[in-house]
């Protein structure tokens, strides 16, 4: 058995915090920030709850030193201050010393500001230097040149599981040698595009979010960046570097069953979850904490639950717990920020609450943990599936 | 550690690149400053009533991926990666216009659903009924070779043993207009294009779906053997050669092995002196070939240029109109590809018989 891919630094910026440490107090005391928005004009804004970050894109970039005609999106902007911080936790000095490498994740990329200067770049000349930074690629780019990183410099967007491939392909290439030290994350802004889409596909709720309730009525969209830095074991031991934990397994599979929804059975989140157990070399009974995808979507919930029922079979399903009503459903940062909590969940024993949680669903029997809990925890698995039946599942573990 | 070989391909084009053998149809435009999709029967291979939800890039991927699996003769695959610069972006443009002109009202999912980068890679999914792994890279002009990269590392580790491989965009009027505007695409004014002899700045835009069938086994199919992948983010124009030699150096292998090199000309004055100096000094004995004249230059325009050394390597012959020089090799076994945008996002792909 392989004892996994050290991890060595951490950044995070949520709707519960600027920092590290800031999203963990927030998730130990209870502190959900799902909330009226704030930074976006929509008519939906009455309606909606989301998992927003209050500040404006002039105070983000404000805090990046980014002089004033900066062409950076939101997605960027959260991106950059997530990664610095990440960087900076790793006691990085030097970032092309090793062989190093990013990959973020995306799946809105610069589509905050393409919503709000549509049709405006063709009377105002000012505006036409934001055109290149709707792709997804440019948050990125930018990424990269902030840390001022050479190398190998990637994207992945599979919708809400990118950033779990992302540590994924990242792991990857630690593992095989190609890589010394790797960036990997993911950032999304909240934009008008994925409220009015998720809107449209009727799976917005109207209140707070209750993953795995009978009665939940949908996910709250959030918006968020987290990027983990992770090293060679020939890095770690010549730099002495701390070790904060590892990840031992991941699994990608596809559910090749609807473009938006979930297979009954859950097939796609069952043969990942499966995947990464074999990468792991765990066995299912070994793991102590399950960070849920739980979006509180009718199908995701039902559909991940019957596949996590389907590896555990006869057995006890560990503690699980959504941490989505905290932060809303960021996308394909959801997969970057649950690792951070993940693996705070490994360096301090907690299970995080699954809040706003009251009755069981009616087709299983599956009761999330709905208060803090200490316990040592050794093994934590985190699911995250997206559109396009993407289905990944990450393990981290302690290191020894 | 086990080998990559591309044993089939599937490219739809700005060329006629299905039912025909190599390029012997292509047009040199010089007048256009977008060109546009030479459109296969898409009715052989998507229902009408799907095809008419689908957008072009979903159906273009889907063609040119069922041609790779034919030509490959391969049934299934373990897995698929998909690298696409901008997505489908005529679904996301759709979407968002609608939000915009109706003020958030009366909106329907479809183009929503379908807007997601991975919609191709998925579709293709759910039509082959492939359950494995399934990527999607979105990082400008390297998400091809991200997807290559990904998919030689997972064949190298025995984690697959065969996988579809595919680079796809797709233009819409609305992005192609604010290009102009931001002077990415070239003037109308200034006709006719000679990619290897501008002087203005900006590019002929194109797009395309070029699909390819790794396995980890040579067989009848097999056109090349993928020896390496490189992506460095940043290079300054001093720093390529450099690079490249280091790069064969790795692969055991020095610029007189190089039977051709395929660079990524696009005729953009500001940028294309990162070829022009390779082209004068390293390369200068070397066979030089050029493609984005044909293909236009677009995030994926690379894939079109592996399936042409792909070719190359495969009918041992190279079209007139792809040639920089008059440069000629006895045979044309190892071929080296150089790209990159802007001077960022440089790639180098190393082919071999």
């Amino acid at each position: 058995m392989s004892k996994g891919v050290a991890i060595t630094g951490m950044g995070i910026i949520s709707s519960i915090g600027n920092s590290v440490e800031e999203n963990f107090y927030s998730l130990l005391h209870e502190k959900p920030a799902i909330t009226r928005i704030e930074n976006i004009s929509t008519v939906h804004a009455d309606v909606i709850k989301v998992g927003e970050i209050k500040k404006t894109n002039e105070e983000l970039a404000n805090e990046l030193h980014l002089p004033a005609d900066n062409n950076y999106s939101r997605t960027a902007l959260i991106g950059t201050l997530a990664a610095k911080q990440a960087v900076e936790n790793a006691g990085i000095t030097s970032i092309n010393e090793f062989r190093t490498g990013l990959i973020s994740a995306t799946s809105v990329g610069g589509m905050d500001i393409t919503e709000k200067y549509y049709y405006d770049y063709f009377k105002d000349p000012e505006l036409v230097r934001y055109i290149s930074c709707h792709d997804g690629g440019d948050v990125a780019e930018k990424i990269a040149e902030e840390l001022g990183l050479k190398g190998i410099v990637t994207t992945i967007s599979t919708a809400c599981s990118s950033a779990a491939n992302s540590i994924m392909l990242g792991a990857r290439l630690i593992k095989s040698g190609k890589l010394d030290r790797v960036i990997v994350g993911g950032t999304d802004g909240l934009a008008k595009f994925t409220i009015n889409g998720f809107k449209t596909l009727m799976i917005l709720s109207d209140g707070y979010n209750k993953p795995f309730d009978n009665d939940r009525k949908g996910l709250n969209l959030g918006e968020a960046a987290a990027f983990l830095v992770l090293e060679s074991d020939e890095v770690v031991k010549k730099q002495n570097k701390k070790v904060l934990a590892r990840v031992s397994g991941y699994g990608n599979a596809n559910d090749a069953f609807h473009q938006t929804a979930s297979s009954e059975n859950g097939d796609g989140a069952y043969l990942a979850m499966k995947k990464a157990f074999e990468v792991s070399g765990l066995q299912p009974s070994e793991i102590d904490y399950i960070n849920v995808h739980g979006t509180a979507t009718p199908n995701n919930d039902l559909s991940e639950g019957r596949a996590i029922l389907r590896i555990y079979q006869d057995e006890k399903v560990p503690d699980f717990s959504s941490t989505k009503p905290f932060t809303g459903h960021t996308l394909a940062a959801a997969a970057a920020i649950e690792a951070v909590y993940s693996v705070l969940a490994i360096q301090h024993g907690t299970v995080y609450p699954n809040l706003n949680f009251e009755s069981p669903m009616e087709e299983f029997n599956l009761t999330p943990q709905t208060t803090l809990k200490n316990k040592n925890i050794e093994h934590v698995l985190s699911n995250s599936f997206g559109f396009g039946g993407n289905c990944s599942t990450l393990i981290f573990s302690k290191n020894e | 550690m086990k080998k990559t070989y591309i044993n089939g391909v599937g490219c739809i084009s700005t060329q006629k690149t299905f039912d025909t053998v190599f390029l012997e149809e292509a047009v040199y435009n010089q007048k256009d400053t977008v060109f546009t999709l030479v459109k296969p029967e898409y009715k052989e291979y998507v229902s009408p009533a799907a095809s008419r939800r689908m957008a072009k890039g979903v159906k273009n991927g889907i063609v040119a991926s069922a041609l790779a699996m034919k030509d490959s003769n391969t049934e299934k695959v373990d897995a698929i990666i998909t690298g696409t610069g901008m997505g489908c972006i005529e679904d996301s443009d759709r979407f968002l216009k609608n939000i915009l002109d109706n003020n958030e009202e009366f909106l329907t999912p479809t183009s929503f659903i379908q807007s997601t980068h991975n919609t191709v890679g998925a579709q293709i999914a759910l039509l082959m009924q492939c359950k494995g792994y399934n990527f999607t890279y979105v990082n400008g002009v390297v998400s091809f070779e991200s997807a290559l990269l990904d998919a030689k590392l997972q064949i190298e580790e025995e984690e697959a043993s065969s996988i579809l491989v595919g680079g796809i965009d797709e233009n819409t009027d609305y992005t192609m207009s604010l290009y102009k505007l931001a002077g990415f695409v070239k003037n109308d004014q200034e006709t006719p294009f000679d990619v290897l002899k501008e002087t203005s700045t900006g590019v002929v835009y194109g797009e395309g779906a070029s699909f390819f069938v790794l396995e980890n086994e040579r067989k009848e199919s097999t056109y090349a053997q993928i020896l390496d992948v490189e992506i460095i983010n940043s290079l300054e124009e001093n720093e390529v050669e450099t690079e490249i030699l280091a790069f064969l150096k790795t692969n055991n292998l020095q610029i007189s092995d190089i039977d051709a090199v395929v660079l990524g000309f696009n005729g953009d004055a500001h940028f294309d002196s990162y070829y022009k100096n390779l082209a004068r000094n390293t390369f200068a004995q070397t066979p030089q070939l050029y493609y984005k004249h044909l293909s236009g230059e677009f995030n994926t325009a690379s894939a079109f240029g592996l399936w042409i050394a792909s070719k190359v390597i495969q009918t041992q012959e190279i079209p007139n109109i792809i040639k920089v020089n008059s440069v000629e090799k006895p045979a044309y076994n190892t071929i080296l590809l150089y790209n990159q945008y802007k001077g960022k996002n440089h790639s180098f792909t190393l082919l071999s018989k």
